[in-house]
């Protein structure tokens, strides 16, 4: 028997657990080594000298401290108007009946079948009337109102025995005092999974970003990174690339291993399922 | 009774984030749907300003043998990527879900936060030929085929679906192993002690079981795909010859590049249609399979 779970368990899950973790691992490895090394010594994966050269020269060649700065107000402005939004809107349908709810909600339920970013022709169109092309808003302002965020804190919320709400608006209180201290802590798991979601969705975006910013003062990470990449200097160098694509990767990296319990148990008891 | 009583409220409370969702996805659809019947190009003085053009550009698309292309390659893509990653993720769900292996988990699940451009950045490198890692590892196991990944027609694409696969799959594990601690352990227990086979259990209650959750996850998988753009954009550029080209980076190039508003409203329409037809269908699927089941 034991024999059989090193052969059909461990083995396997330690065989596909490296095969996973290559690339990340390859990629450090590449950028940790002096720049010229490549030529001279071909691939080594050992024994090289560490260098943060290729660093000091990727952050030379491109202002990532000014993309960081815009992907996390960016990722901020997303996060925090789609939590107060959603959290109102969830409590609205899952504690009141009111005329033409169902409707509402199916409407809203829209853009979960239609992403925000498929509609990337007319949208663009809406942000420059707005006047915020090229600014952290236009990557934030479409994303505002969050079906998922909605639908997931109403199934949170319906799932909150009604009795609470009902005995607390006996005793005067207002309803946001009710969401606050009754609704919002009990849905805590939710609302963690779906900052993470959110973070993680819009940390990572590219395509939006990219239509709609233009100058590197509103230009995000991503972006940020495909422009780099795209440097003629900086071609098929890859240990610059590799450093780049760190400092571009490393802040979620870093978040998620050291959060890692949190991030994995926000997913599995958020109740999306 | 505070129903009687809430009046405007509820109204209220719902309204932020309706008023957001009809700017920026009710009202664009419906505007990319008028759209798409009109001609409507910024790099061409006569047609600056909109002029119908009844089912022109739906014409034009399919009777283009690139467009044709990139819908075979969207389908094909989709058909592939979805069900070999959520089979895939449920293997290692099942795999993984004893508490020992947590560790493991978090190799698995580690690409998913990484920038979808580093982690093609990255894969990149892997694809070159003669020397890049993944064509090493795979002459090491003795294949001797054709090497140039990204930029091999009849590879590129499947290279995109390497790299949607390996990102993707510890994502979906979690939803897998989130339903399986939900799964009730009392009939667990009582099918250990009737000794009934793990193929029985796995087949017979564990699948079934878990219905909701790998239609949750099928969903998502389907519109992830439909809209997977970075990969392509850092990869293959859609290249060679559009043999990797996938419909969003095609709507892309069509309004960006080439400045076709009306014609790339028309592939916006199409879209939609791609994901409100497979995730309707998904749905009903699932829905008539549950009938059986339950």
């Amino acid at each position: 028997m034991t024999k059989n779970k090193w052969l059909f368990l461990w083995i396997p899950a330690l065989v596909v657990v490296v095969i996973w973790s290559v690339p990340v691992v390859w990629a450090l490895i590449a950028s940790l080594r002096p720049p010229m090394e490549a030529f001279t010594r071909g691939q080594v994966w050992f024994g090289s000298a560490l260098s943060l050269a290729n660093y000091k020269r990727a952050l030379s060649l491109a202002p990532f401290g000014l993309y960081f700065r815009n992907t996390v107000l960016m990722v901020l402005m997303v996060l925090v108007v789609q939590l107060l939004f959603s959290s109102l809107a969830a409590f609205g349908f899952a504690f009141y009946k009111f005329k033409g709810d169902r409707i509402l909600f199916v409407l809203i339920l829209t853009q979960m079948m239609i992403p925000t970013v498929a509609l990337l022709v007319p949208n663009f169109q809406t942000i420059r009337v707005l006047g915020l092309y090229d600014s952290l808003g236009a990557m934030a302002v479409p994303f505002w109102g969050s079906a998922f965020g909605t639908f997931l804190l109403r199934q949170t919320f319906l799932g909150i025995p009604k009795d609470y709400g009902d005995a607390a608006l006996v005793d005067g209180c207002h309803w946001y005092q009710i969401l606050w201290h009754v609704y919002l802590p009990m849905a805590k798991s939710s609302l963690v999974a779906f900052s993470i979601s959110t973070i993680n969705w819009h940390w990572n975006d590219l395509l939006w970003p990219m239509i709609i910013t233009q100058s590197d003062k509103s230009r995000p990470l991503t972006a940020g990174l495909v422009r780099f990449t795209q440097l003629g200097e900086v071609g098929a160098q890859w240990g610059l690339m590799s450093a780049a694509t760190l400092i571009v990767a490393l802040p979620l990296l870093v978040l998620f291993f050291i959060f890692q319990k949190r991030f994995m148990e926000g997913y599995m008891n958020s109740g999306i399922k | 009774m505070h129903k009687k009583r809430a009046g405007l409220l509820p109204y209220l409370l719902v309204a932020p984030t309706l008023v957001f969702v009809a700017v920026f996805t009710i009202y664009p659809t419906i505007a990319s749907v008028i759209g798409s019947f009109y001609h409507h190009r910024l790099n061409i003085l006569k047609y600056r300003t909109p002029r119908f053009y009844g089912l022109g550009n739906y014409h034009e698309l399919f009777s283009s043998a690139d467009f044709q292309q990139i819908i075979v390659n969207t389908l094909v893509y989709t058909i592939i990527l979805v069900p070999l990653t959520i089979v895939v993720s449920f293997l290692f769900a099942l795999w993984l879900r004893p508490k020992k292996f947590a560790p493991f988990r978090i190799a698995i699940f580690h690409p998913t936060i990484l920038p979808a451009v580093s982690a093609a950045t990255i894969w990149l490198f892997f694809f070159t030929p003669g020397y890049g890692l993944f064509n090493s590892f795979l002459s090491s196991l003795g294949y001797g085929g054709p090497q140039n990944w990204s930029s091999n027609p009849q590879l590129a694409l499947f290279s995109l679906v390497i790299v949607a696969f390996w990102k993707d799959a510890g994502f979906y594990m979690i939803y897998f192993l989130a339903g399986l601690q939900n799964l009730p352990k009392d009939v667990y227990e009582a099918l250990r002690l009737e000794g009934a086979h793990p193929f029985v259990v796995f087949f017979k209650f564990t699948l079934p079981l878990m219905r909701r959750t790998t239609l949750f996850v099928s969903t998502i998988a389907m519109v992830g795909a439909f809209r997977m753009v970075d990969h392509v954009i850092v990869i293959t550029s859609g290249g060679p010859s559009n043999k990797s080209s996938l419909l969003l980076y095609d709507l892309w190039q069509e309004r960006f590049e080439n400045l076709n508003v009306g014609k790339s409203s028309a592939i916006t329409v199409i879209l939609i249609l791609f994901l409100l037809v497979f995730t309707i269908s998904n749905l009903l699927f699932n829905e008539r399979k549950g009938v059986i089941h339950d």
